[in-house]
């Protein structure tokens, strides 16, 4: 039988029933609840336009999270039981929330058409920032999902940092994010046996969920849809029917293992996934804050980038060098798992049977004698696509000697690929740059890579190289400035 | 603000001036501002999409549409043969088909539009069309074009003095190329119409617009209707930046057939990806140089080809490429020059009109040129650039033959380098570089001086209507259109001013072609001098008309009558407003008045290259700092420091606006925004996954930015104001050459720096390698 789907909206209850699964939150909101406000700029989820918020009850029913994400690439039944919040939602009468005010003090508006998109990924900082204005630094992270083609964002950064300063207001403070009638709307959506549409079911169980993939073999799994969007919205296609992991309880944990291994279940975001990484391998931090954009991150899943396996995907370098396993599910109950490497055959080919899917990755605790990094190159610094993108991980003796290497690379072969010929030259050396400087020159036994719109072969095998040697220099020359992005302006003195 | 207190010319009111927030900053925050897509549309409204060819260049042997009419919600299809008139968009010479009828000359290239229910069925039904193409060989880059002899229109040269005989008498000669980069436009509106069919064969077209005049009779053409048949709107774009000059009369007029061909509204909505493939772009450009200099880096001769690419059709590449030549001076006298300017034709989309319109890739030329000097003297490129200043007569005459009055670059740049501390950052930076092998840093200071005024002279004219209601609220409209450069607050502020009220006072309505006829694009960063001249014109012939009749009515002098914040002082008396204009209707004064306006003093010679195309140049200048990761290529800008020329600021806040989002689109051109094509001729970077544009990380963490203050135009601009809209792009050819800067002190001192735009990692590394490999070279 067919459901409806139900999400509260201004605390009210919305039913929406007979769409197509694969309309989009956006289309919903624009062509049928008459909301236009939220703009379309891409619909692909890069301008941010379309940027909205979307409550979500915490794994433990106590809280709802409020976070930013893409409308346009959202399907409107993966809002089921969930509480969305559009630049409609913060109208009271003719008092801007302070998110809008400081905005138009700062002059941040041009043209317009991307303000309701920033409006809303303030608004969610906002709330996540209850007690003390965000760092800039925060306000320019929180702000990388929204392209502006007008302002230079300097006035939209400063409206971020100042709209702490303005009296509360009685609409979205963080304080009516937290009233306990929010989570008591969204419980009372709560299904038992999940939402179920012609095409389309969100099972909330492990069980449930096999047993909607024994009976529809054929269907998409689909968690963030963060790229599975752009399947309707870019490429115009049909879609087989569609099981939605992203209210499977058991998906949805992170815990950590009697290995003390991180398990990463398949509807965790990327958000939380990289929080717990980073937490144990704070040199990921750049990599996680580099990682797509906060909307994409919100809504995109570790489990799910890992499980597309594009050979530009930033998550696999980094997790295959720090032997990360995935663990495989059957429909039938039976389980599997297998190095992360193993998993990739081909360019869009993995090691995947009929009635698999990706349940959860697991990512290894650090070693005391590990030296890790992961570097990415792409055109832009934020929300980018890499060129590069490589995961290095060594593993030295007493005698800071290497004895163990695995350097793993993305966008250079038709799968996220192991250096295999480049580790072999390292082991047996000791982490010098000169070591590093003469195993480089074996990447080019281990790659042939591709020109294209992101970089030529010759770019990309020069700076694999170079990548190498910047960790070289890392972790030999702590005091030396390698990084543009680490500099003060002011810092002018010369390195020491 | 000091600005205001200068202002000694300001009437009473003293709106103009103010750093006053746009005046739809409230319906933006809010989401109620209304764009094109946005409004509610009749019922049986259709939505239309292009099919577009996926090829080059080619004949089509057959287009087969059976599968696209069988789609889902599919009512219509226009072809050619649907357009009565004719079938043409393009302005200046008629080469732009709507849709391609035999011939497709680029990939991206309309060559239909279906119209069906909803948006969605409408793009699903364009890509099912089945072509057989005959495939020809296709020019897809300017130096083929080159070897082609592939024009669009005739090749042009500016030349004055010598130039080959001071070439072979300078002390120094060099020659060296430049490649400069395209850009897209990317504003966050794609493009879009809405064609309503009107009573009596009329129509109303709702276009995101820069150029309603144009839209307005392009619809008229295709349609084989007359100019008073059509009505374009628009009330506001999602940003423009030139894209919405000449493209929106393609988008509005594919509508048109469609919404003729079956009675019915069609919106016609762009999606992000046609829209980057079917419209122009900024023109990607090379440039081969020759130039003699003494030992000081003065220029004696410099002899420049410029080549460009205009793509499959000349659209707006004469006028583009004519602002080109005129602006490869930049700030600088050349007394013997020779500027040849070819207009390449590729089999690539037509490059339009974007910010600068030609003057950014000029000037990109003698910066790199001056760059190049400075690297062989050994000298700081800023003294090369000073020293190459336009001065005093002689040395004041540009090319063209325009004198360079009120030149404020000696003050400007003095001024800057004092603030920024450009000498002793470049001390500390030289130093830096010395002990640091992989990250080198980089400072440079570029000026700007750009010619304000359409070169086509019968463009610098403009319109204006104010009606005053009896209630005595204003509703002011004009001829030019709102992108978000705050257009609508500066013309509503000059009449505020002029009539005493405040700004709530004043309701600025939509552009409309039946309110204000005959205009000219919003362009050429002329809005605020064009329309608020015109505004001001008629607003003072409203007030003159209600002093007259006041005087007599209320038997004061007129010289005693003062308008001032909603209240008219006669003598010692006030009244309000809105009482006085209550009056004056029962008396039957009208009420209502057109104002006009004429750029004066300009004129131009296309063909011999010489006039006075610009009633007065504006100025600005940067420091740029990067640092430059010599490993990966990688650049970030550090610190900006601007000064900039707007004359006496009509609004300081919006002024900064434009200054500091021009700068950082310039920055995006020249460092990230790579267009990048296939073997093909498949534009590949053609939604933002995959085109860069800047996000907020890339605005430099410190940053000065200001106005000149106290510089009042010497013209007699709009409250001695100056134009704001593209000038600052040009400061960001600082970032450039800062990277270039960096990329120089990876070798030895004394070599050029082979860095192409945009400065992209890839680029740059590229730069830092060959100069490396010179150095080691045998």
């Amino acid at each position: 039988m067919s459901d409806a789907i139900r999400f509260v909206l201004d605390g009210q209850t919305v039913t929406v029933a007979d769409v197509a699964p694969t309309m989009t939150l956006l289309d919903y909101l624009r062509e049928h609840a008459g909301r236009r406000g939220t703009k379309e700029g891409c619909a692909e989820g890069d301008c941010g336009a379309c940027t909205v918020v979307l409550g979500e009850l915490s794994p433990d029913g106590s809280a709802v999270d409020y976070r930013a994400v893409n409308s346009c690439i959202r399907f409107l039944p993966t809002i089921d039981g969930r509480e969305l919040v559009t630049v409609e939602s913060l109208r009271d009468g003719d008092t801007l929330h302070p998110v809008q005010q400081a905005i138009v003090d700062a002059h941040g508006s041009q043209c317009g058409f991307c303000t309701p998109g920033f409006v809303m990924s303030l608004l969610a900082l906002y709330l996540a920032t209850p007690d003390a204005a965000p760092t800039r630094e925060r306000v320019i992270a929180a702000l990388a999902g929204n392209l502006c083609r007008c302002t230079g964002y300097r006035p939209l950064i400063d409206a971020g940092c100042r709209m702490h300063q303005y009296p509360t207001p009685a609409r979205w403070s963080a304080a009516d994010a937290d009233r306990a009638e929010r989570v008591q709307a969204l419980l009372a959506l709560r299904r038992d046996q999940g939402l179920s549409l012609p095409g389309f079911q969100a099972p909330r169980t492990l069980k449930q969920l096999c047993e909607a993939l024994a009976a529809q073999p054929q269907a998409l799994l689909l968690a963030g849809g963060t790229d599975i969007g752009l399947w309707v919205t870019k490429l115009l296609r049909d879609l087989p029917p569609m099981v939605y992991l992203g209210d499977v309880a058991e998906l949805r944990t992170i815990d950590t293992d009697a290995d003390g291994r991180l398990r990463i279940g398949a509807a965790v975001s990327h958000t939380d996934a990289w929080a717990a990484i980073v937490a144990r391998y704070p040199m990921l931090d750049e990599l996680a804050q580099r990682f797509a954009s906060p909307p994409v991150r919100n809504a995109g899943t570790l489990c799910g980038n890992l499980a597309n396996g594009s050979p530009i995907g930033d998550a696999m370098p980094a997790l295959i060098a720090l032997g990360a396993t995935i663990e495989l599910h059957h429909h039938s109950g039976t389980t599997r798992c297998l190095p992360l490497d193993a998993f990739y055959l081909g360019y869009q080919q993995k090691d995947l049977a009929p009635g698999e899917f990706v349940a959860a990755v697991y990512v290894p605790a650090p070693q005391p004698a590990q030296r890790i990094a992961s570097y990415k190159l792409s055109k832009r610094i934020e929300q980018d696509i890499s060129a590069v993108c490589v995961g290095i991980n060594l593993t030295l003796d007493a005698d800071a000697v290497i004895v163990d290497a695995r350097i793993a690379f993305g966008g250079m072969a038709a799968t996220p690929q192991r250096a295999i010929a480049t580790e072999a030259q390292l082991i047996g050396q000791t982490l010098s740059v000169a070591s590093f400087d003469a195993a480089a020159a074996a990447l080019a036994t281990d790659f042939q890579p591709l020109s294209d719109l992101r970089a030529s072969s010759a770019y990309r095998l020069r700076a694999a190289g170079n990548l190498l040697r910047r960790f070289a220099l890392e972790q030999t020359q702590a005091a030396t400035p390698l990084r543009t992005h680490a500099l003060d302006a002011g810092s002018l003195d010369a390195p020491a | 603000m000091s600005v205001i207190r200068e202002a000694d010319a300001l009437p009473t009111a003293e709106l103009a001036g103010r750093a006053l927030r746009h005046e739809s900053a409230h319906l933006h925050v809010t989401g109620r501002a209304q764009y094109a897509d946005d409004i509610p549309l009749p019922a049986g409204t259709l939505h239309a999409a292009f099919g577009l060819s996926r090829v080059a260049h080619a004949r089509i042997r057959q287009l087969d549409l059976s599968a696209v009419l069988a789609a889902p919600g599919v009512v219509a299809v226009g072809l050619p043969s649907d357009i009565p008139g004719e079938n043409n968009y393009g302005s200046v010479v008629h080469d732009d088909p709507i849709f391609t009828d035999t011939l497709v000359q680029f990939a991206g290239q309309p060559m239909f539009a279906v119209a069906a229910n909803t948006h969605l069925q409408a793009r699903r039904a364009a890509v099912l069309a089945r072509v057989d193409y005959d495939e020809l060989p296709a020019i897809l880059d300017v130096r083929s074009a080159l070897a082609a002899q592939s024009f669009v229109i005739p090749s042009k040269t500016l030349r004055r003095g010598d130039p080959q005989a001071a070439l072979v008498r300078a002390p120094r000669r060099m020659q060296g190329t430049l490649s400069i980069g395209g850009q897209d436009h990317f504003y966050l509106e794609g493009q879009i119409a809405v064609a309503i069919p009107q009573e009596d064969g009329a129509m109303l077209i709702h276009s995101s617009t820069q150029h309603p005049t144009e839209v307005q009779h392009i619809v008229a053409a295709a349609l084989k209707l007359r100019a008073h048949d059509v009505i374009v709107q628009c009330r506001r774009m999602g940003g423009g930046f030139g894209g919405k000059e000449s493209q929106p009369a393609l988008i509005a007029a594919a509508a048109a057939v469609l919404a003729r061909k079956t009675g019915r509204p069609v919106k016609l909505r762009l999606d992000r990806d046609v829209d980057m493939l079917a419209t122009g772009k900024r023109h990607d450009m090379i440039a081969d140089y020759d130039v003699g200099y003494d030992d000081d880096g003065r220029i004696c001769a410099l002899s420049v080809m410029l080549a460009a690419r205009c793509g499959y059709s000349a659209d707006l590449s004469g006028p583009v490429n004519d602002r080109a030549i005129c602006h490869v001076d930049n700030a600088y006298f050349l007394e013997h020059v020779e500027i040849v300017s070819h207009r390449c034709k590729t089999h690539t989309v037509s490059n339009t009109a974007f910010r600068g319109f030609g003057g950014p890739q000029g000037m990109m030329v003698i910066e790199a040129v001056i760059d190049d000097i400075a690297r062989r003297l050994q000298r700081d490129p800023l003294d090369v650039r000073r020293a190459n200043f336009y001065g005093a007569a002689p040395r004041n005459i540009t090319p063209y033959g325009q004198s360079v009055d009120g030149n404020v670059l000696d003050t400007l740049s003095e001024r800057l380098l004092s603030s920024s501390g450009y000498r002793e950052r470049r001390a500390a930076i030289a130093q830096w570089n010395a002990g640091s092998a992989t990250i080198k840093r980089g400072i440079a200071l570029t000026p700007v001086k750009f010619g304000i005024s359409f070169n086509a002279t019968h463009y610098n004219q403009a319109g204006a209507l104010i009606h005053i209601y009896n209630d005595g609220t204003v509703m002011l409209n004009h001829g030019g259109t709102e992108m978000g450069q705050g257009l609508y607050t500066k013309v509503a502020q000059v009449v505020a001013t002029e009539l005493g009220l405040p700004l709530s006072a004043i309701r600025v309505t939509a552009a409309d072609t039946s309110k204000v006829p005959n205009t000219s694009a919003t362009a050429a960063s002329s809005g605020s001098d064009l329309n608020g001249k015109a505004a001001q014109a008629a607003a003072q012939t409203l007030r003159l008309r209600l002093v007259e009749w006041a005087a007599t009515a209320f038997d004061v002098p007129a010289g005693a009558i003062r308008f001032d914040n909603g209240v008219v002082w006669l003598g010692e008396r006030a009244l309000p407003f809105a009482k006085l204009v209550a009056q004056a209707y029962m008396a039957r004064i009208s009420l209502s008045a057109t104002g006009y306006y004429r750029t004066p003093a300009i004129h131009w010679d296309g063909t011999a290259l010489r006039g006075r195309p610009f009633f007065y140049y504006a100025y600005g200048a940067a420091v740029s700092e990067v640092a430059v990761d010599t490993l990966t290529g990688e650049s970030q800008l550090q610190r900006v420091d601007i000064l900039h020329d707007v004359g006496r600021s009509l609004n300081p806040a919006l002024d900064i606006g434009q200054i500091e989002g021009g700068f950082l689109q310039g920055a995006g051109w020249l460092t990230t925004e790579e267009l990048w094509w296939n073997a093909r001729g498949e534009l590949k970077t053609h939604a933002p996954a995959t085109y860069k544009i800047p996000t907020a990380y890339d605005w430099p963490r410190e940053a000065h930015v200001h106005l000149l203050q106290q510089q009042p135009n010497g013209e007699d601009t709009i409250y001695r104001s100056k134009a704001v809209g593209e000038p600052p792009l040009m400061l960001a050819m600082s970032v450039f050459h800062a990277i270039r800067d960096a990329v120089a002190a990876c070798a030895a001192p004394g070599r050029n720096v082979p860095l192409q735009a945009p400065a992209t990692a890839e680029a740059v590394l590229a730069a830092i390698e060959q100069l490396r490999a010179v150095e080691t070279a045998p």
